[in-house]
């Protein structure tokens, strides 16, 4: 009866669709014949280049071009989402054929990735509030506390110049704020992100000449050349046909230095009908209706992220409680070999950060060859990180069960073991029930560390939101509500459990609260 | 006279450099209810869970309701068979404990039923029917469907030994019974183990009831510093103690 439930729950895990269809998408060498295309990027905050808009539809200039390349080589795009930190690891993993996120082409990536032709040649923009005065080089920054995005050459260049003060954001709305509200005297940044996140924005003005030179390149593996070589090919007649012109003219990206690389004509082909739309959401604040309205375009998102991050959750949790369970009893009763297993995995477990510990499972373990979903790589990372902390509360559960119950159950005639199953783990496990409650709310949270492994749980909604609405204070608070509110019928069934397993029964039972749980 | 149920002899036991039990010996008859008496630290409740190997001999034999536990002086290894023979023995000898031990998670019933349906594997029906004829001995009839904690201290322990008894034992072995209980429930758990030894059973009590070890014993072992000074009839332990030490410790009751 026992096995039996525990298979069910093993098909009930790896039978879910999610994981299967991951399974597929991580599979390299599915990657490699498919008549798809499978591209990367992280669109997250992502504007023009690849992002979802208010829509949710995934759109920007580099989603119509990598489209287009698809066409050209007959192939059916398929777009895979990941964090920008994970864009490179994933394609040495076979996650994906191709990148195309404004990665600029550099030396020292060569060594990583091989690069096709650019598709774009741009400049870095330096940003500043309104009516400060105007700054010609870089070099007149010295002293002054200048932000820009990690990763970028952007920030190479301020760090190569004296003196000046750098701060790396994540996030560019985020840096874009800062220059408003006088955190930063500017932002540096290539010209795209400038034009959609400060361009439309009153409080801030372009300053100053271009600075350097990008060129964004699609990233391929190493070792696939013959890929490069065909989307150069379908890149080449993109161009020839003014097919790439029409692109970035219609997001405003056609510049006089694209004009001269591609020695085509110096005037936009088409008007920029995408710029505008994008800037037109600047314009449209609101009362709170408004501002609720905009939260509900997005209503498919928040719900795919609260069931993945429910999902993940109670997954990782039952692992946690099985795994946490053998890891108490071998701790507290195993002889020579397990307990001191037990101890080391605890201590290990217990003591390095768990979000080293999903990046290692998911961007380390193909290193050894084990390749694992985003899923399975969450859901594992989680389950048995909360392990460790589920067998040390087991274990005071175990403890704290007087010795005499054990000796009762020995007198009685009955094993160790058969003392274990039917007196002393029953008594314990009612004894647990409050902190592992409170781990199991912990790890709905904790749950919003696997969007570093592509995932887009509640928390990757909310940046999604975020950074498509550009407010952070509503969103958030929505998304914490959530979060709070699928945590509590969580925290109420527990209640009920310990009143029901309680052990004196004299204490009246206490009428059912209203307010989920709140008030008992 | 009948063949002894219990034979115990030269029994030792020492934690770490403190000796415990100095070689202990002696026998008991089917039927009989022995009081074993002493001063606190005298190593009685020692030898008691020894009895039923709670705690593992050093050395000696013990011999009880036909299992026999045995290791020669100097043995540093546990015979491997010694757990199967001591769980054979706790199968065949009940105890009741100080503390009661009851499964506070468990109805009374439950407490009861368990170990017959864990251990013997009785279909639920003839555990439950046992179990109920046992709690109406110990004069629980009513309270089956309690939980131990809504239960006074007396019918606790009278529960303990239904408990006990469920498993139809040889031989009860009772670790101080009343130590933990009410001055006024003392006489409800006394009086059970009169009228189990009206009916035959062999009783080993650890008491500090000297009025008790007096009124119901076959005949009282009196322990000092892990030895047996005196094993007498109960009068005569009274009347004319053979020993210096025993008469010392009597002389409040004599």
């Amino acid at each position: 009866m026992k096995r039996f439930s525990l298979l069910c729950l093993i098909v009930a895990i790896f039978g879910s669709p999610l994981v299967f269809s991951d399974l597929r998408a991580a599979d390299p060498a599915g990657a490699k014949d498919s008549s798809e295309l499978k591209w990367a990027a992280a669109v997250d905050s992502n504007a023009p280049f690849a992002f979802y808009d208010a829509h949710n539809h995934l759109t920007g200039f580099e989603f119509e071009i990598i489209t287009g390349i698809a066409r050209h080589m007959a192939r059916e795009p398929k777009f895979i989402q990941n964090s920008w930190d994970g864009l490179i690891p994933g394609l040495g993993r076979g996650l994906y054929d191709c990148v195309i996120c404004g990665i600029e082409i550099t030396a020292e990536k060569g060594q990583e990735v091989l690069f096709t032709d650019p598709y774009y040649i741009t400049f870095e923009q330096l940003v500043v509030a309104k009516g400060t005065p105007p700054v010609s080089s870089l070099a007149e920054l010295s002293g002054r506390k200048i932000g820009t995005l990690e990763q970028t050459a952007a920030l190479r260049m301020l760090e190569e110049t004296p003196n000046v003060v750098v701060k790396s954001y994540a996030e560019e709305i985020n840096a874009y704020n800062d220059v408003c509200n006088g955190r930063l005297y500017a932002v540096l940044l290539d010209f795209p992100i400038a034009k959609y996140y400060a361009g439309p924005n009153p409080a801030l003005e372009f300053t100053g000449p271009p600075f350097g030179k990008i060129t964004y390149g699609i990233a391929v593996s190493r070792s696939r050349p013959e890929l490069a070589k065909q989307i150069n090919a379908a890149l080449g007649e993109m161009v020839k046909s003014g097919e790439l012109r029409d692109i970035l003219s219609r997001w405003g990206l056609w510049t006089p230095t694209m004009a001269k690389a591609l020695k085509q004509q110096a005037d936009p082909s088409l008007p920029d009908t995408e710029y505008k739309a994008f800037a037109a959401q600047f314009e449209q604040e609101g009362g709170i209706i408004a501002r609720l309205k905009k939260y509900f375009v997005y209503w498919p998102v928040i719900l795919q992220g609260c069931i993945l991050t429910l999902e993940i959750s109670i997954l990782s949790m039952v692992l946690a409680i099985v795994v946490g369970f053998l890891l108490a009893l071998m701790r507290v009763y195993g002889p020579f070999p397990l307990k001191p297993i037990a101890i080391l995995y605890i201590e290990i477990v217990r003591g390095t950060p768990l979000l080293v510990q999903l990046l290692i499972l998911f961007y380390g373990l193909p290193y050894i060859g084990i390749k694992l979903t985003p899923f399975l790589a969450g859901m594992l990372g989680l389950g048995l990180n909360y392990a460790a902390y589920e067998a040390e509360n087991y274990r005071a559960g175990l403890l704290a069960i007087p010795k005499g119950q054990m000796e009762a159950a020995r007198a009685l005639g009955m094993t160790h073991r058969q003392g274990l199953v039917h007196v002393v783990v029953p008594q314990a496990f009612r004894m647990v029930l409050p902190p592992v409650t409170n781990d199991f709310i912990s790890l709905l949270k904790d749950s919003s560390l696997v969007s570093a492994v592509t995932l887009i749980d509640l928390t990757g909604a909310y940046t999604r939101i975020a950074t498509q609405t550009f407010d952070y204070f509503g969103t958030g608070l929505l998304i914490a509500a959530i979060y709070l509110l699928i945590g509590l019928p969580f925290v109420r069934l527990t209640g009920w459990l310990e009143k029901r397993l309680s052990t004196d029964r004299r204490t009246p039972e206490p009428k059912p609260s209203f307010w989920l749980g709140l008030g008992a | 006279m009948s063949e002894p149920i219990v034979e115990v002899s030269n029994l030792r036991k020492s934690y770490g450099d403190v000796t415990v039990l100095k070689g202990v010996g002696f026998a008991v008859e089917q039927g009989d209810l022995v009081s074993i008496i002493g001063p606190s630290g005298c190593g009685k409740s020692t030898l008691l869970r020894c009895l039923n190997a709670l705690e593992t001999l050093d050395s000696g034999t013990i011999c009880m309701a036909g299992v026999t536990l045995e290791r020669s002086e100097g043995e540093r290894r546990l015979d491997p068979r010694f757990h199967d023979l001591a769980h054979e023995l706790r199968q065949r000898v009940g105890m009741v404990f100080q503390q009661f031990n009851l499964f506070p998670n468990k109805t009374i019933l439950e407490n009861v039923t368990l170990a017959p349906l864990v251990v013997n594997k009785e279909p639920r029906e003839v555990a439950e029917e046992n179990a109920l004829r046992q709690l109406e001995k110990v004069g629980l009839a009513g309270f089956a469907k309690r939980y131990p904690a809504q239960l006074s201290g007396g019918q606790q322990q009278r529960a303990a030994i239904a408990r006990a008894l469920a498993m139809n034992p040889k031989v009860m072995l009772y670790d101080e019974p009343t130590s933990a209980l009410d001055p006024m429930l003392v006489d409800e758990v006394l009086s059970v183990m009169k009228a189990l030894d009206a009916e035959g059973m062999t009783q080993i009590v650890v008491t500090h009831e000297i009025r008790f070890a007096r009124d119901a014993s076959d005949y009282i072992i009196y322990m000092e510093q892990g030895e047996i000074v005196e094993i007498s009839d109960e009068d005569e332990i009274f009347s004319s103690p053979k020993d210096e030490r025993t008469r010392r410790f009597l002389h409040r009751f004599i």
